[in-house]
């Protein structure tokens, strides 16, 4: 696949665009424990939810 | 499941669980697929192999406006109907419309530079789409000045909703702003009618970024709910150690 | 009627005082618009070819300046409170505010242009060129900046915030004043195209401000 005189701008799209979207992916990820990490530490305190379900429940 | 139970969050977390899996597969593979279409697409007559930028840059700008769409579907569930999960769907989609956004302007900045020789022309497109980037930080940087979650997310809505109404009308006026200080027609952006052998690939593209989004989204979602858990329960805490 | 008025009233009669925001925009709007040649070179043919874009930036930045004050001082001593509980409806409230807020404000930087013009070495035609797209524009600006005004009322330090989040709505308010200006000075274009659908925003702004900043108030004072 030849991609001619301008590869280098092509390659360089597709690998910002990669390289966003694999963030976007890594910060969700990241929020998603530490939120999960708080709420242990909350239950582990010994706060009950109104429900009386677990406070890691999803 | 109706509708209605989409609005008890409790219920629309274990919803996620059992859909993002899914979700993320089906994103994967039309990514692929889009992927080795756009790889084995032919050059263009006049741009070469630089019309492979559009099949990520296009994509990129749809989802920018769309998604300001969906955020001002949720400003209207937040301000209409108060639905529960509206602040959260609204508060979610911000950083990654902006996200997108971006994208659009860095990938059509590098497509245009092959084809105009400078990183940026105040093309019509690209400023309005400039334009829109700079709405979205301000939406973002009001979702983080105001504490209390519920006032932020009406104050975000009535944004949101202005701003969708002034996208057209700043579409329309740096469309003849444009035409105005460039009265010789520059090569446009995407071309013509697009041909069958481009249009194939960007469609797939297209679907693929769709659907990342609305996984992204969903999870992002799923992140709110739990950062206002932990919050009503760091409330619940602090009172108790009060009494 | 006589409730709005006197809101109308009272309002400018608090921004006519000393330190009340009406005349300091006019100061502002002179500060900027001397400082422009200072940037751009003492280039006279080239500040007058600028002369309508740098008179409009001045008066937008300015109207941006005072826009800060047309709900915070309400906000700060509870009249706000009195104004959102009142029988008026809200949005009448809030387009008497944003009325008076442009007679005090907005009408002194139309009637400095002349003054600026001669500055930047505009003949006549461009002057008043210039005015009447100000005349006509700035009741966009102050009524679209309305809806920041009221969202960022209860954050402490919101003015960055409220021009961040205004600048990006004047956009076709500013294209459409300077191309009216530049079509009635030189352009190939009529001058009646840009003008009208200069106008034709502020009719929007005048309809769509004072409920998005009704609204905004409302949901916001809780």
């Amino acid at each position: 696949m030849s991609l001619g005189p301008y590869a280098s701008f092509i390659v360089t799209s597709y690998a910002l665009v990669a390289a966003i979207v694999l963030m976007l992916i890594v910060w969700i990820a990241i929020d998603y424990r530490n939120q999960k990490e708080r709420l242990r530490e909350l239950e582990a305190s010994g706060v009950v939810r109104r429900s009386g379900r677990q406070a890691t429940e999803i | 499941m109706t509708l209605i139970d989409l609005a008890n969050p409790t219920k629309f977390l274990s919803l996620t669980a059992r859909v993002l899996p899914w979700l993320a597969g089906a994103t994967t593979i039309l990514l692929l697929i889009g992927l080795y279409q756009a790889a084995t697409a032919p050059d263009d007559y006049q741009q070469g192999a630089t019309v492979k930028i559009m099949f990520i840059h296009v994509p990129n700008a749809w989802l920018s406006m769309f998604v300001w769409g969906v955020m001002s579907i949720a400003a209207l569930g937040t301000l209409v109907w108060r639905h529960p999960l509206a602040d959260v769907a609204a508060k979610a989609a911000a950083p990654i419309g902006a996200a997108f956004t971006f994208l659009a302007l860095v990938t059509g900045s590098l497509w245009g530079r092959p084809m105009w020789g400078t990183y940026w022309e105040w093309d019509a497109r690209l400023t309005s789409v400039l334009i829109l980037f700079l709405m979205y930080l301000g939406l973002m940087a009001l979702w983080r000045a105001v504490d209390d979650p519920s006032r932020a997310a009406r104050a975000a809505a009535v944004l949101t909703l202005v701003g969708a109404l002034n996208l057209p009308i700043i579409k329309f006026s740096v469309d003849w702003w444009n035409t105005l200080h460039q009265p010789a027609a520059v090569l446009r952006m995407g071309g013509t009618s697009l041909d069958k052998a481009f249009l194939i690939p960007l469609l797939v593209m297209a679907l693929g970024f769709s659907l990342l989004f609305v996984t992204l989204h969903i999870a992002a979602m799923r992140n709110e709910i739990l950062r206002r858990r932990v919050r009503s329960l760091q409330m619940m805490q602090a009172s108790q150690q009060a009494a | 009627m006589t409730a709005l008025a006197a809101l109308i009233r009272r309002d400018i009669k608090i921004a006519l005082r000393v330190g009340g925001g009406a005349l300091i925009g006019v100061l502002f709007f002179l500060t900027v618009t001397v400082l422009m040649p200072f940037a751009i070179g003492p280039d006279l043919p080239l500040l007058t070819r600028l002369g309508p874009a740098i008179l409009w930036l001045g008066a937008l930045l300015a109207s941006l300046l005072t826009l800060d004050r047309l709900f915070t001082a309400d906000h700060e001593d509870g009249s706000l409170d009195l104004i959102v509980m009142g029988r008026t409806p809200l949005e009448l409230a809030c387009a008497a505010k944003a009325l008076a807020h442009w007679l005090a404000a907005g009408v002194p930087l139309i009637v400095a242009t002349p003054a600026l013009g001669l500055l930047l070495n505009l003949d006549v035609t461009a002057t008043s060129a210039v005015a009447l797209t100000l005349l006509v524009g700035t009741p966009a600006l102050t009524f679209t900046g309305m809806i920041g005004a009221a969202l960022a009322v209860t954050l402490h330090r919101g003015g960055l915030l409220l021009a961040v989040l205004v600048l990006p709505l004047s956009i076709p308010v500013l294209i459409f004043g300077v191309a009216a200006s530049q079509a009635a000075i030189s352009g190939p274009l009529p001058f009646g195209t840009p003008f009208s659908i200069l106008c034709a925003l502020s009719l929007v702004s005048l309809v769509v401000g004072p409920f998005a900043a009704a609204a905004s108030l409302r949901h916001g004072l809780d």
